[in-house]
């Protein structure tokens, strides 16, 4: 079966994020108020081939964390979005 | 016998006949070595120059890092191999998981093209063995992510092993402790934002390149 699969990577808590934090202080000046915490990040769709929902987001993971994100500095999280 | 360097070259690499011009400059022999290469025979030393390896699409260093010249080049550096990232090369080395720490977006979002004043901090490592530590060169940077990033535990080990290899006099990029470059812990694989190669005749500005390069080339660390 194939599985549509969302990795979403983001920079782990605590390492600066100078992208978000540029959109943040932009937004005032746009008239969005009350907006805080930006985190900017990267978002994959992949059709990954298993047997089940466990096992495509199992292959999404070590995708994720062997070549999508560096570990080092972000963190990877994986959702079934639909059977494709 | 004349050092014989290889410069790696990627598909995007922009900087690898800089990096050939000076290890000629300082007397050493350089060969290109393609990104497919699956050896390093015969090469008493390896250069990752800078540019934009594979586009730098996804993060810079990410795609070069499973390029197959990479496994050679880590079978020599764990066999004490002197080996040089600069620049794209230093984030290649990150990725590669052969310094420790990552490079991330300058702080500010700038891309960055300037001279800059860097301090030497230690000898004790293959780009730095002839210099002396406390002084201070003009190199210039050239990069958008260069702001070295690592976690609490990772630059505690930096400083107990004397892995810091220069710092930027005034941080120009947001790197932790101005960090312009780092070393393994056997002090035989380095790599830096700055770039050195082009700092290596005071016509183009500066010539405090030569004597990293020069230590580079001579390669053999005293002690560590």
């Amino acid at each position: 079966m194939k599985f549509s699969v969302v990795v979403e990577v983001s920079l782990r808590t605590g390492i600066a994020d100078p992208e978000g934090a540029t959109i943040e202080r932009a937004l005032p000046a746009l008239g969005f108020e009350g907006i805080s915490s930006v985190r900017a990040g990267k978002c994959f769709r992949l059709n990954v081939e298993a047997s089940s929902e466990a096992e495509a987001l199992e292959r999404a993971i070590a995708l994720a964390d062997r070549l999508l994100s560096n570990p080092v500095i972000e963190q990877s999280t994986a959702r079934i979005e639909a059977t494709a | 016998m004349t050092t014989r360097v290889g410069v790696v070259v990627f598909p995007g690499s922009n900087c690898e006949y800089d990096a050939a011009a000076a290890v000629t400059a300082v007397g050493a022999h350089s060969d290109f070595v393609w990104h497919t290469a699956t050896s390093l025979d015969g090469l008493d030393a390896v250069i990752l120059p800078g540019g934009f390896a594979h586009g730098d699409y996804l993060r810079p260093g990410a795609l070069a890092r499973f390029s197959p010249v990479m496994t050679a080049v880590a079978e020599f550096a764990a066999a004490g191999g002197s080996v040089l990232g600069i620049c794209n090369g230093f984030q290649v080395l990150t990725e590669a998981g052969l310094l420790p720490g990552a490079l991330q977006k300058n702080r500010g979002l700038t891309f960055l093209c300037q001279p800059s004043l860097l301090e030497v901090v230690t000898s004790n490592s293959i780009l730095t063995s002839r210099a002396t530590v406390g002084a201070t060169l003009s190199i210039p940077i050239n990069h958008f992510s260069g702001s070295y990033t690592c976690d609490d535990a990772t630059y505690e080990r930096l400083v107990a092993n004397d892995q810091i290899v220069l710092r930027y006099v005034e941080n120009p990029n947001g790197s932790r402790d101005a960090i312009a470059g780092v070393s393994n812990e056997a002090g035989n694989v380095v790599g830096l934002m700055p770039h050195p190669e082009r700092a290596m005749t005071a016509l183009l500005g500066s010539s405090d390149g030569r004597v990293l390069l020069e230590s580079f080339v001579a390669g053999k660390l005293a002690t560590r």
